[in-house]
């Protein structure tokens, strides 16, 4: 199964990357030409530049999440109602995301446009404005994300072990020190796990980018998922070569980080 | 047994899935999932089974996105018998491919070059007919006759009188004219008309199939003349945040006054609360004199792919699409217009304006993304909202979409 679903199509893209093909007729053998012209493309830089923003930015959901699991993380009447409205968003599709998003953003009704007129006296129309575009997308993105790694942390939160926070205690540490010495270290786990999710989450962004602005304006927001599939497989597109030459890129920057995953888990078990 | 068992599975699917058609079925498909097409469509297939009872059809209907997907699929793996499609540089790339029958027999037996005479052109590649027209609507721009009436406007017919109409209107406190470019096409109105009342119709074909170059001096005059409006700041702000509908609000509630939309607009505006004495329509105004006035017509078509098993059967249905009943009934649900010239006018005065205008035109362009390729068309609407957005960088603009075109029409 793997071999079939997994493992012949990435040869296959790779394959196809090499030649110019709509995807109807015949394949035409050419060589590196999709990746040298890809290298002379505004829109592929645009891209590449988004989605290192949007790598950097999604890892605030980790502290976020960490910060709501510590403040979800008491006993209080009620708590259970709060944790659930926290984990909501993780739980509606994405595509609603984006498109509640898209109205918090609207000029004219929006409530964002309101405050910011409010505020300001002028509308900024987040969604069409270059310079905003992408922050107002991966806000969007961090909103479940923060909530998937609320979750990792609090379920980390609950295996820690009470007789070393009990011992910290007695020491006299306090607060931050508690927190960074002897709570951190035990949620290693759930920080490695969140840090996986959210990178290649952050590379794979593609459903907000296309619910949101559909990469407008003027591919302003494209990032490297959205542009491989608007050349391959929209309506404006179907060069399946070029698309597979964006998707072998994307596939590369990938395997980099979930190298050094594996790397690090390797090693982690090696020393277990 | 289990062998068996299997062989007899595959023979049953292969009996639910195979698409062979019987003696006297054609299999169509197409993407008329908005109910009023849907209905057409139903109404359609009706009268042709009753005009000949011993053809059934079938029909699959997909929705509007999936079908330019689904229909690249079934075009080459397993076609039906007539597909509906569009016309122009859009059926090119199957035409190109042999997906699509050759159907001039069609039009030479039933008269059609004669009844199908405006949109005979963009069915036309390399001297062949592809497909029957059966319905376009017009573009035009759409206007708040009451707001008009209040400033003491008159319907303009020059470039000077448009851009007064448009001054006026700014001093007002209203914007002149709405426009959503998010989803990009609606740009390509602007550009399409503004290039052809500046260079005409054939200059425009020569550009959007790739002859010319996009730093031409010509192109660049339509962009000087877009610029009058986009630096006066007469179109409504923020347009790239919205879609073609969300810019009907501003009109609805007079903070705009003017749409250079395709018909299908005036239905958005009568149920955002206008009335129909409040829409009034002016052709594009004219700009450079002298030059045969064309307009745009977006044509919806069907052809017989390559591939279809009942072709014989398949062109009779081409030939009733094609008469002047038919295309008469299936309009008046549409609400657009036939393409045939012996059918009724309609009654609806935007479509009698459109129906006339359009009678009277010298040529009639599909649209900018059925006219260009594909991939042009996405970078060139792309250079479109950006220039709107930024006027400033039109030759930025324009050195980009060059690239493109050096590219595409290798």
């Amino acid at each position: 199964m793997f071999l079939v679903y997994v493992l012949v199509p990435i040869f296959q893209s790779i394959w196809i990357s090499f030649h110019d093909w709509d995807g109807l007729g015949a394949k035409t053998w050419i060589g590196m030409a999709n990746y040298v012209e890809l290298l002379d493309d505004d829109t592929f830089y645009t891209s590449l530049k988004n989605n290192l923003i949007w790598l950097v930015l999604y890892l605030l959901s980790i502290p976020a999440g960490l910060a709501v699991a510590l403040f979800l993380n008491q006993t209080v009447p009620g708590i259970r109602l709060y944790k659930s409205l926290f984990f909501f968003p993780f739980v509606i599709s994405q595509v609603v995301v984006g498109l509640m998003f898209t109205w918090f953003y609207a000029p004219d009704f929006g409530l964002f446009s309101k405050i910011i007129e409010w505020l300001t006296g002028e509308q900024i129309a987040i969604l069409a404005d270059e310079r905003y575009v992408t922050y107002g997308i991966i806000v969007a993105g961090l909103w479940p994300q923060t909530a998937y790694c609320m979750i990792l942390y609090l379920t980390g939160l609950n295996n820690i072990n009470p007789e070393q926070v009990e011992a910290a205690r007695m020491d006299g540490a306090k607060g931050a020190k508690l927190l960074w010495y002897v709570i951190l270290p035990q949620l290693a786990p759930a920080t490695f796990i969140a840090m996986v999710v959210t990178v290649i989450g952050s590379l794979r962004s593609f459903d907000l980018v296309s619910i949101m602005t559909a990469g407008g304006p003027y591919g302003s927001s494209e990032v490297l998922s959205y542009f491989m599939y608007e050349q391959a497989l929209s309506e404006y597109g179907f060069r399946m070569g070029y698309g597979a030459a964006i998707a072998v890129v994307l596939f590369l920057i990938m395997m980099v980080f979930i190298s050094l995953f594996i790397v690090r888990m390797l090693s982690q078990e090696r020393n277990a | 047994m289990t062998l068996f068992k299997s062989l007899s599975g595959l023979a049953l699917s292969a009996a639910l899935f195979s698409s062979t058609a019987f003696a006297g079925e054609i299999i169509l498909n197409s993407d008329h999932s908005d109910p009023a097409p849907k209905k057409a469509m139903e109404e359609l297939i009706a009268d042709f089974q009753k005009a000949n009872p011993d053809i059934t059809v079938k029909w699959n209907n997909f929705d509007h996105e999936g079908y330019k997907s689904a229909i690249r699929n079934f075009l080459t793996a397993d076609a039906p018998d007539v597909a509906a499609w569009y016309a122009g540089n859009r059926m090119e790339p199957f035409v190109k491919a042999g997906l699509f029958e050759d159907v001039t027999d069609v039009w030479e037996a039933n008269g059609l070059n004669d009844q199908l005479k405006s949109a005979s052109a963009s069915m036309t590649i390399d001297g062949k007919k592809w497909g029957v027209p059966y319905t376009y609507y017009q573009w035009g721009i759409y206007y708040r006759k009451d707001i008009f009436a209040e400033q003491g406007i008159t319907p303009p017919k020059t470039w000077a009188e448009f851009l007064a109409a448009c001054e006026k209107l700014k001093a007002a406190g209203i914007a002149p004219i709405t426009i959503g470019t998010k989803a990009l096409w609606p740009t390509g109105g602007w550009f399409d008309y503004l290039d052809l009342r500046v260079n005409g119709y054939e200059f425009h074909m020569e550009l959007t199939s790739g002859k010319v170059p996009y730093t031409d001096p010509r192109v660049k005059a339509v962009f000087e003349k877009w610029g009058e409006l986009v630096k006066a700041g007469y179109f409504i702000e923020n347009h790239a945040a919205i879609d073609w509908q969300d810019a009907i609000p501003q009109m609805v509630q007079g903070k705009a006054a003017m749409y250079l939309m395709g018909n299908f607009a005036v239905a958005t505006m009568k149920d955002g609360g206008l009335k129909e004495d409040q829409i009034g329509f002016l052709q594009f105004p004219e700009i450079t004199p002298g030059i045969p006035v064309s307009e745009e017509a977006p044509t919806d078509t069907f052809h017989i792919p390559s591939g279809a098993k009942n072709k014989e059967d398949a062109k009779k249905f081409l030939a009733y699409l094609a008469s002047p009943e038919a295309q008469t009934k299936m309009n008046a649900t549409l609400g657009q217009l036939p393409v045939n010239n012996k059918a009724e006018q309609p009654a609806d005065p935007f479509l009698k304006a459109g129906f006339e205008m359009l009678s009277n035109a010298h040529a009639l362009a599909q649209f900018y993304d059925r006219d260009a390729n594909a991939e042009m068309a996405k970078a060139g609407m792309e250079g479109f909202q950006e220039f709107m957005v930024k006027p400033d960088k039109l030759d930025a603009i324009l050195e980009r979409l060059e690239k493109v075109r050096a590219r595409v029409y290798k």
